[in-house]
């Protein structure tokens, strides 16, 4: 067992809980918490790959943005942060066989895939320098760049239709 | 060390044990006398009146909204700034280009208002 | 003499021989010495925390003209001592009602916030955490993290005052948080990399200049945006006692709220560390890269320089209102700051094969431009204001 492959399960046996806990928990908050420590185990995933950069971005849009959206949410339109009715409905043996079901053909699936088990590959040059050239060098991802923009562009007008309906 | 990330690792566990070694000393020394004044929420002295649920300014969402989408363009711009030095010069003008446009998002948002305190 | 000119490496290969001489793996000692040394660091790190208590607290008597603490040792240096022993020794209080695992997580996390950024700041040419090539963003995630724990710590006072103090405050931090990362791109555009070891060395290699020459305005923008976000005055809305009693401290009393007083003091001191790394040359100086502690004790008055700045634009102007502080931010500081993005980049590509003299006068020209600028856009708006006013007819007596 390497190093590697212990802090693999640490991390993520830590966003399997968190993201348990995310759906069973009755405090709104405190769901919106455990959403933040799995999206943190996120991040420390991408930096056992060498993506320096995914995990730094995880850590500053998602839990640095959007889980404080969440919680100002959640804020914004509950008066009562618990859930009262009861967790499960009548129907969650068959949910449950279903989700079973899927994961053991999932499982079965990306074990007959040809690269299962390979090792992780030796990186060619600097990782950021290399997402740096494609994502602005005209044979790469420039347009998908430049509509990234238009697509934020998109977003901050529906955010003018949203506040304007309060 | 080679990989940077695990003494970044170790530096995290660490930052996080030292405060709350702090925390748990206080805990330890400090005396334990609790009484219902003590425990009570702190109103200017006043007793509490009413439900402890403040209407909730509808206005902190919409700059919270704003701020996450400049953040996230503020992100896309990163790799761009590290690929200005080896790459042409209109490279620096798709970027201008990519600036200019969230620009005009953001004039929209202060024309439509959304940026006013109310 | 060796030790001196390459400290760490000395002390590193001592206890290395130290340790595999008792029989330990290879990678055990270097795991256990990386330990010591970043347990040994923060404690340092604590104890200027400490220091710094005292230098607040003598600064701002000075500016309100009165002396300061000068009771407890020579010139009340050892004041900050009993302050520790008395938050130690008070009772720590979890009012009802309130969710005790964020209401205690809340002081760890933002005095975490601030040791996190520690960890990548170069204190010299040899001594520093570690070289990540992403420090920049780092910074930013660090300070996410800082939000992140006001925002638990105003929810679970279960105190309205302490929730409408963290509102204001999260509004106030993550508005502010967008011209800062835009001047973090300043930096990032003129050197081509986001590791600070890499943004300090370009600032004295190669004919650089420090980068407070090559853009200024990169500076000021900056330096406002830092202000705002470590909640200092002209920014402290969720101190304003006079407001809303404290904001989100209400509640925290003992050693939470020390941590939350020595987290907040040791942010202003990494910010001026920031400055001094990203805008003035870091740990540069005569005789600095033979001799790292040279460089530490250059970065450190350069960090108290920039530390010094700040309390003194606390201690000076009044307290700004939020309708005014967040329009400054969205309808002035963030349009200003892209556009001295673009006139940076495109100015810096296209000077970027000319002599160093030319490249450092064109980026201060522009910036200079770019200022003149502003300041006639404003005196137009102002004067249209001026003139749209009703005229008051004068009084004849």
């Amino acid at each position: 067992m390497t190093a590697e492959q212990i802090i693999f399960f640490l991390t993520a046996a830590l966003i399997l809980v968190s993201a348990l806990m995310v759906v069973t928990t009755r405090n709104l908050v405190h769901a919106a918490l455990w959403l933040i420590a799995t999206l943190f185990g996120g991040a420390v995933l991408f930096a056992t790959l060498d993506a320096a950069f995914l995990a730094v971005v995880q850590v500053v849009v998602y839990i640095g943005a959007i889980a404080i959206m969440f919680i100002f949410v959640v804020m914004l339109t509950r008066r009562d942060l618990l859930a009262k009715a009861s967790q499960t409905n009548a129907g969650w043996p068959w949910a449950a066989l279903v989700a079973i079901g899927t994961l053991a053909g999932l499982v079965f699936l990306s074990g007959q895939m040809p690269n299962a088990g390979a090792q992780k590959a030796a990186l060619v040059g600097d990782p950021l320098v290399a997402l740096s050239t494609a994502l602005v060098s005209p044979d790469a991802y420039v347009l998908a760049f430049e509509v990234a923009s238009i697509m934020l562009l998109a977003a901050l007008v529906g955010a003018v239709y949203i506040a304007n309906r309060k | 060390m080679e990989n940077p990330w695990v003494y970044l690792g170790l530096f995290l566990i660490v930052g996080l044990i030292i405060p709350i070694a702090a925390i748990v000393m206080a805990a330890i020394l400090g005396p334990k006398k609790p009484n219902p004044i003590k425990l009570s929420t702190y109103e200017c002295g006043m007793e509490t009146v009413g439900d402890n649920w403040v209407q909730f300014k509808s206005q902190y969402y919409v700059f919270a909204l704003a701020f996450l989408i400049f953040d996230v363009e503020t992100v896309f711009l990163f790799p761009w700034a590290l690929s200005l030095n080896a790459m042409p010069l209109f490279v620096t003008v798709e970027g201008i280009i990519f600036i200019l446009i969230l620009l005009a998002g953001l004039s929209y948002i202060w024309q439509k208002g959304m940026l006013d305190w109310v | 003499m060796e030790f001196l000119t390459d400290p760490i490496k000395v002390i590193y290969d001592w206890l290395m021989s130290v340790l595999s001489g008792w029989g330990w793996a290879d990678w055990v000692s270097a795991l256990v010495i990386n330990l010591l040394a970043i347990v040994v660091f923060i404690l340092i790190v604590m104890v200027l925390d400490i220091i710094l208590v005292w230098v607040e607290r003598k600064v701002v008597a000075r500016f309100q003209d009165r002396l300061g603490p000068n009771r407890v040792g020579p010139f009340g240096l050892f004041q900050p001592f009993p302050d520790i022993i008395k938050l130690i020794l008070k009772e720590d209080i979890t009012p009802e009602g309130a969710d005790r695992v964020p209401f205690n997580l809340a002081p760890i996390l933002s005095l975490a916030s601030v040791l996190f950024l520690w960890a990548v700041v170069p204190l010299s040419s040899r001594i520093y955490g570690v070289d990540l090539n992403v420090a920049l963003l780092y910074l930013v995630a660090a300070g996410s993290i800082g939000t992140l724990s006001i925002i638990l710590a105003g929810w679970s006072s279960n105190n309205k005052y302490a929730l409408m103090g963290a509102y204001r405050m999260v509004s106030n931090m993550i508005s502010y948080e967008i011209p800062m990362v835009i001047a973090l791109l300043i930096p990032t555009v003129i050197v081509g990399s986001m590791s600070l070891k890499a943004i300090t060395e370009a600032q004295f290699t190669n004919g650089g200049v420090w980068f407070v020459l090559i853009s200024p305005l990169g500076a000021l923008i900056f330096l406002i945006a830092a202000i705002a976000e470590l909640g200092r005055s002209p920014f402290d809305l969720h101190e304003g006692e006079s407001e809303i009693v404290s904001g989100y401290h209400i509640e925290y009393s003992g050693m939470k709220f020390g941590l939350f007083y020595a987290g907040e003091l040791l942010h202003a001191f990494t910010f001026g560390g920031f400055i001094a790394v990203l805008f003035f040359g870091g740990w540069h100086g005569p005789w600095a890269e033979q001799y790292p502690l040279l460089g530490v004790f250059y970065f450190v008055i350069k960090a108290m320089i920039g530390y010094w700045v700040i309390m003194w634009v606390k201690y000076t102007v009044p307290r700004i209102r939020i309708d005014h502080m967040l329009a400054f931010n969205w309808k002035f500081l963030t349009p200003l700051a892209f556009v001295l993005l673009m006139v940076t980049a495109l100015t810096h590509r296209i000077l970027l094969d000319a002599p160093t003299w030319l490249y450092v006068a064109g980026m201060f020209l522009s910036n200079v431009v770019l200022v003149w600028l502003t300041v006639e856009l404003m005196r137009a708006q102002a004067r249209r204001k001026r003139q749209s006013l009703p005229v008051i007819a004068a009084v004849e007596h």
